[in-house]
């Protein structure tokens, strides 16, 4: 497990310096990487270059990055297993840019008192907090806030509504 | 503009309907005690703003023990003692009788009123007073007089010259929403801004003199408390922990505050002394503990903990070891923001029985008896605040789709809605008794 997560750090390591080498290149439009990429799929087989496979794990890099908001269950104040891939994304990222800050905003849906939801939100933020300083992100570099339920993404009393407004949001600073 | 305007206040005081903005009763009593009150004789000339008799009326009404005789039924509209017959009120089934007078006082600016009130089945006058005050103040004037009635008949005193602080957010989107800390009387009218910000505010409260009211407002980006003088406007930062800052609420003597902090990882109650700014840690847990109150005599606290899994609520003295920590609801899903109604024994709270049913009621447990009295059936009913007399409790619900406020009477009898304003209004916090 020790062994496997060292790999994947490395590899990390090498999208980052490589994704770096690319923004210089091509000023780091996301969707111009996308392209160059898949024309280097279609031109995989036979080909034994690296640089394919390097280049979808940069593009899965980016996309992580581009999730900023997670979901949570009702009443549960752990992530969703679905986003762990995602939040290690961005622990790497942290740990790779250690003047990048961010803010975790953490929210709750209406149900239940205000004081409450407020706690139920900082404990979210806490659970990914937690999350992405085991996975090598430094604790000065993001910043915990709780909104509760006094800033919902969607208002309302559906439960669309609510699965919306129990979520914490990735802020950059 | 202002033509139109005035031509329709006029159509509405032609039609003997009151210009204010009223109550909405929505649930009263069998037989509440009929009561006439004159409409009061204005010596005056012109149209004063006010309609004292209205407002008594009103205050009577919406508490539901009474029910006002309609003016249009009256046999005749005394104003003072002698222009009263007795009978002209029994015949109309009458138990009591209010009739007054309003005159310029000589030479100044200000007003007199007169108020008379009357047994109907003895024949006697209970009480009359002359008040003076300026026409700006004929509100409290007729909040007094309410006061007077009410506690004539039913014993409590009366709080009508009570007010509220509660919390109003409007505007489209997370982005474009207004914050307003808003004070008013207790029946919402003549609301007042006392911060109004981009960023959110949180937990209003009164300090026991109702000179200073306590709030969490993010308007720094982050949770933290202040208190502001309500006469000299004057604000203060009261705390900057780290993480949470939150729920406010002033000891009885006025001189310590409760919180909520998690600068130490969890939130847990503290209190802070507001002369030395010393600060004692009340709760340790990993669990969340939060919405502390104070007992009557401000040596124990009431407050909601999670360390069961859900929201229950405990009890514990100041300076006991946090093993002395007493649970005292068990019989539902979640129970959360208690208080203490002023026996010490009945606690007000905020209750959901089951998992199953996401209902959150106001709700009424005796902590003797664990009898439980459910007070309310909308569904999304929340931070519930008691009446300087107990005669009320005030809370926050949800009607098509926006938050308003609610009061209904501690033994559920009664129920009223506050007039609508703009916005979501949420967070009552109804102040002490005011003189």
């Amino acid at each position: 497990m020790a062994m496997q997560s060292k790999q994947i750090f490395k590899i990390g390591i090498l999208v980052v310096a490589l994704s770096v080498l690319a923004a210089c290149r091509s000023s780091g439009d996301a969707e111009e990487a996308a392209d160059s990429s898949s024309a280097s799929e279609s031109a995989r087989p036979g080909a034994a270059s690296t640089a394919p496979a390097l280049s979808q794990e940069e593009i899965r890099a980016q996309n992580a990055l581009r999730q900023t908001v997670f979901y949570f269950d009702f009443d549960i104040a752990d992530f969703k297993a679905a986003d762990r891939d995602t939040l290690t994304y961005h622990a790497r990222d942290l740990a790779a840019n250690p003047n990048k800050r961010i803010r975790l905003e953490g929210h709750a849906d209406e149900r239940g008192t205000r004081e409450y939801n407020l706690a139920l939100g900082e404990r979210r933020a806490n659970g990914i907090l937690n999350y992405l300083i085991v996975n090598g992100a430094t604790r000065t570099q993001i910043e915990v806030v709780s909104y509760g339920e006094e800033r919902p993404a969607q208002t309302g009393q559906t439960e669309q509504a609510y699965d919306r407004n129990r979520r914490v949001e990735v802020v950059a600073r | 503009m202002r033509c139109i305007f005035a031509g329709i206040f006029l159509s509405l005081l032609a039609n003997g309907v009151q210009a204010e903005l009223s109550i909405q009763i929505t649930q009263g009593i069998d037989n509440p005690i009929p009561i006439a009150i004159v409409p009061f004789f204005w010596q005056g000339a012109g149209v004063l703003d006010e309609d004292i008799a209205q407002i008594v009326m009103n205050d009577l009404e919406q508490v539901g023990e009474f029910r006002a005789l309609s003016r249009s039924n009256m046999l005749s509209m005394p104003s003072e003692e002698q222009e009263v017959f007795y009978n002209d009120w029994r015949v109309l089934a009458q138990d009591y009788l209010l009739v007054g007078k309003i005159d310029r006082a000589t030479g100044g600016q200000l007003v007199t009123v007169q108020y008379e009130f009357f047994d109907i089945n003895r024949e006697t006058k209970l009480s009359g007073e002359i008040l003076t005050g300026s026409v700006t103040q004929l509100r409290d004037i007729a909040h007094t007089i309410s006061n007077v009635v009410f506690q004539h008949v039913t014993g409590i005193p009366g709080a009508f010259n009570s007010e509220i602080l509660y919390i109003v957010s409007e505007g489209a989107g997370p982005e474009n929403t207004l914050f307003r800390l808003e004070k008013a009387d207790y029946d919402g009218a003549r609301a007042q801004v006392l911060l109004e910000s981009g960023e959110p505010i949180m937990s209003p409260s009164w300090s026991p003199d109702a000179q200073s009211v306590a709030y969490v407002s993010f308007e720094t980006d982050l949770p933290r408390i202040y208190v502001q003088n309500l006469n000299s406007g004057e604000r203060r930062q009261i705390t900057n922990y780290p993480n949470i800052n939150s729920s406010p609420v002033w000891s009885p003597d006025g001189s310590k505050l409760a919180m909520v902090l998690s600068k130490d990882g969890s939130p847990d109650i503290y209190v802070q002394d507001l002369l030395t700014n010393e600060l004692m840690r009340i709760t340790d847990h990993p669990a969340i503990d939060t919405e502390p109150s104070w007992s009557r005599d401000g040596r124990s606290l009431v407050f909601m903990s999670d360390r069961t899994g859900q929201p229950q609520i405990y009890q514990m003295e100041l300076g006991a070891s946090s093993y002395d920590i007493e649970r005292l609801t068990y019989d539902c899903f979640q129970c959360a923001k208690a208080q203490f109604l002023p026996d010490g024994v009945n606690l007000v709270h905020v209750r959901r029985e089951t998992r199953q049913d996401p209902m959150y009621h106001i709700a009424i447990m005796n902590i003797e008896t664990l009898r439980t009295f459910i007070l309310t059936d909308t569904s999304l009913d929340e931070s519930p605040t008691l009446a300087p007399n107990g005669s009320m409790i005030m809370y926050a619900t949800k009607f098509n789709g926006r938050g308003v406020l609610d009061a209904v009477s501690i033994d559920g009898r009664v129920k009223f809605r506050l007039p609508s304003t703009q916005g979501d209004v949420r967070e009552p916090s109804w102040s002490p008794l005011l003189n």
